[in-house]
C-alpha cells in the first residue's frame, strides 16, 4: 500500500483519498470561445510528466493538491487546496 | 478445424518450419510504417497486403509481438454495446473474429459462451432494456433475462451476492465469446509477413520527421525509415507519440489490472460481468478462471501490480461465487488503457498528413482488433476514413460530438 505525509493528517495511506483529475487553469467563461473551450475540456498532451493534481481525503473531506509523477507514481509535493479557485496556477 | 491438425496426426516427424523466419536489416524506405506489433498493428498490415495489395509495409514494435495489450486483456468478444455506432461496429469485429481460424490455418481457440452482463440495481436494469432494444435494432443477438433464467444458466452464483446487492436480472448476449489472444495477433502476423510484409521486433520509434505538415519517415534507435504513410497502433503509448507530432489528444493512460486463479475442472461455460461489481470473469480453456475489474483510480503510465487491486476484486468476487474462496491467485498483471471521455476509440486521419491514428482502446482494445485492423487499412489505402470508424474522428470532441459508450468494460451505471 502507498502512504503519503500531508500537512495536519501526517502519514496516510493513499486508498483514503480520491483522485480528482490535473490541474488546470479554467478559462474565463465570459469570454471563452468554443474551441479554447474545448481544448480545456478536452485535449492536452498526456505524455508522462510530474503534474499538479487534485486528491480529495474521504474520511475528512480536505481536498489536498498533490505534485506527482504520471510515470514513476512518485508524490514529491504535498499542499492544502485552501485558495480555491486561485489556486488555478 | 484447420486441416494441418489432422495432417500432423499422420506424420511421424514434425516438421514445422519457424512461425516467424529471421528478421531481416531494416530497409531505407517502406510505403507505409506501422508503429506497434500487437492484435492491431497486425491486422492492419494483414489488410493492406491482403486486401490493398500494399505490401511494402514494415510494422515497428518495441517489445515483442503482442506483448502489450493484446497479451494483458482478458480475451473477451462482444457487440452488445449501447450506441449505435459502436454496435456496429464491434458486430463486424465479431463476425470476422468467427472465421479468423480459417483465414489463418491456425486454432485462436475461439469459444463461444454466452456473455451475461448483470443488473443489481433498478437504474441498472433500465441500462440493459435500453442496450437490448439498441442491439436488437441492429440484429444482434441480445436480450434482458429474468433471475430464474440466470439462475439455471450460471447456478453457481450467489444471486443475493452475500445479502448486499441482490441480482435483479441481466443483459444476455448469446454471440459473446472468448479468444486466445496471443494467437490472434501471431495469426495476423504470419499472413502479413507471408504477403510481403516486414515485421520488426526490438525496434523503438524515437521521433516522427515532417516536412511542410506531411510525414516523411520515423526515427528509430535503429536508424531513420522513409515512409509518407505512418499509422500510430500503439493504445498505451499512443500519448508518447503523438507528442512527436504536437498533436494534443483526450487520452489519458491509467493502469489496467487482472488476475487469474490456479488451474481448476470445467465448470463455468459462460462469461459473467457485473458492470455494479467491477467484475468480469471467464473459465479459459486451461480451467483458471480469468477476472478483471475497472481501471486504477489514477492516471499512471505503468504496468506495475498492486495488491489493492486483487483484495477489491476478490471482495466483490466472493459475494458472487463464494466458493471462490479457496481458490489461490495464481498471476497478476497490469496493461495501460488509453481511455478517452466518451469510451469509444479515436481512429482515422489527423492534421498532420499521412499520419493516422488509432487510439483511444481503453478496456475494449482487443474485441475490436479484426474490425480495427480492416478499417484502418481501407484509411490508409485510400486516404480517407472508412464509413464504420467516420464517428471515431479525433476531432469530434472540439465538435462536441462524443458517442457515450457506456457498454464499455466495467462502466459503471
Amino acid at each position: 500500500m502507498k502512504f503519503v505525509t500531508c500537512p495536519s493528517l501526517g502519514r496516510r495511506a493513499l486508498s483514503e483519498f480520491n483522485y480528482g483529475g490535473r490541474l488546470e487553469r479554467e478559462p474565463d467563461q465570459e469570454t471563452v470561445s468554443e474551441k479554447e473551450w474545448a481544448d480545456y475540456v478536452f485535449y492536452h498532451n498526456g505524455a508522462p510528466k510530474t503534474q499538479i493534481e487534485w486528491w480529495y481525503h474521504r474520511p475528512t473531506g480536505i481536498w489536498f493538491l498533490f505534485e506527482r509523477n504520471t510515470l514513476t507514481d512518485r508524490i514529491t509535493k504535498v499542499d492544502f487546496a485552501n485558495k480555491g479557485i486561485s489556486n488555478e496556477a | 478445424m484447420p486441416l494441418r491438425l489432422v495432417k500432423y496426426a499422420w506424420k511421424k516427424s514434425e516438421d514445422e518450419p519457424r512461425f516467424f523466419p529471421d528478421e531481416k536489416p531494416l530497409k531505407k524506405a517502406y510505403d507505409v510504417v506501422i508503429i506497434g506489433g500487437g492484435g492491431h498493428g497486425m491486422a492492419c498490415a494483414y489488410y493492406l497486403a491482403k486486401e490493398h495489395g500494399i505490401t511494402n509495409v514494415a510494422v515497428l514494435e518495441q517489445g515483442y509481438i503482442g506483448g502489450g495489450n493484446t497479451g494483458r486483456n482478458t480475451t473477451i468478444v462482444r457487440s452488445n454495446y449501447l450506441t449505435s455506432e459502436g454496435v456496429k461496429f464491434y458486430d463486424e469485429s465479431l463476425k470476422l473474429f468467427e472465421d479468423l481460424s480459417d483465414d489463418f490455418d491456425l486454432n485462436i481457440f475461439y469459444s463461444t459462451r454466452g456473455h451475461f452482463t448483470l443488473a443489481h440495481t433498478d437504474s441498472a436494469m433500465r441500462t440493459m432494456r435500453w442496450r437490448a432494444e439498441v442491439n436488437k435494432h441492429h440484429g444482434i443477438d441480445s436480450e434482458v433475462v429474468d433471475v430464474d433464467t440466470i439462475k439455471k444458466e450460471v447456478p453457481y452464483m450467489d444471486m443475493s451476492c452475500n445479502g448486499q446487492h441482490p441480482v435483479m436480472g441481466a443483459l444476455y448476449h448469446a454471440p459473446g465469446s472468448v479468444a486466445r489472444h496471443d494467437a490472434v495477433a501471431w495469426g495476423y502476423a504470419r499472413g502479413a509477413q507471408m504477403r510481403g510484409v516486414e515485421i520488426h521486433q526490438k525496434t523503438r520509434v524515437t521521433d516522427i520527421k515532417t516536412k511542410g505538415g506531411k510525414v516523411v519517415g520515423v526515427e528509430t534507435d535503429r536508424g531513420f525509415i522513409e515512409a509518407k504513410k505512418v499509422v500510430s497502433m500503439v493504445a498505451g503509448s499512443t500519448p508518447r507519440i503523438t507528442e512527436m507530432l504536437d498533436i494534443e489528444t483526450p487520452i489519458e493512460i491509467f493502469p489496467l489490472q487482472a488476475c487469474v486463479t490456479e488451474p481448476v475442472k470445467p465448470f463455468m461455460d459462460t462469461i459473467v460481468v457485473s458492470g455494479s461489481l467491477h467484475v468480469y470473469v471467464s473459465q479459459s480453456s486451461r480451467g483458471e478462471l480469468v477476472m478483471g475489474a475497472s481501471v486504477d483510480p489514477a492516471e499512471l503510465h505503468s504496468t506495475r501490480s498492486t495488491l489493492d487491486f486483487v483484495e477489491g476484486l476478490t471482495d466483490q468476487m466472493m459475494d458472487l461465487f463464494p466458493f471462490t474462496s479457496r481458490l489461490k491467485i495464481m498471476r497478476q498483471w497490469a496493461g495501460m488503457s488509453d481511455i478517452t471521455p466518451d469510451f469509444a476509440p479515436i481512429m482515422g486521419k489527423t492534421d498532420v498528413e499521412g499520419f493516422y491514428l488509432d487510439a483511444g482502446w481503453g478496456t475494449w482494445g482487443f474485441k475490436a482488433t479484426p474490425v480495427s485492423g480492416k478499417t484502418m487499412a481501407y484509411t490508409v489505402a485510400n486516404d480517407m476514413p472508412h464509413e464504420l470508424i467516420k464517428p471515431f474522428s479525433l476531432d469530434r470532441y472540439s465538435k462536441f460530438e462524443l458517442v457515450g459508450e457506456k457498454g464499455a468494460a466495467s462502466v459503471g451505471h
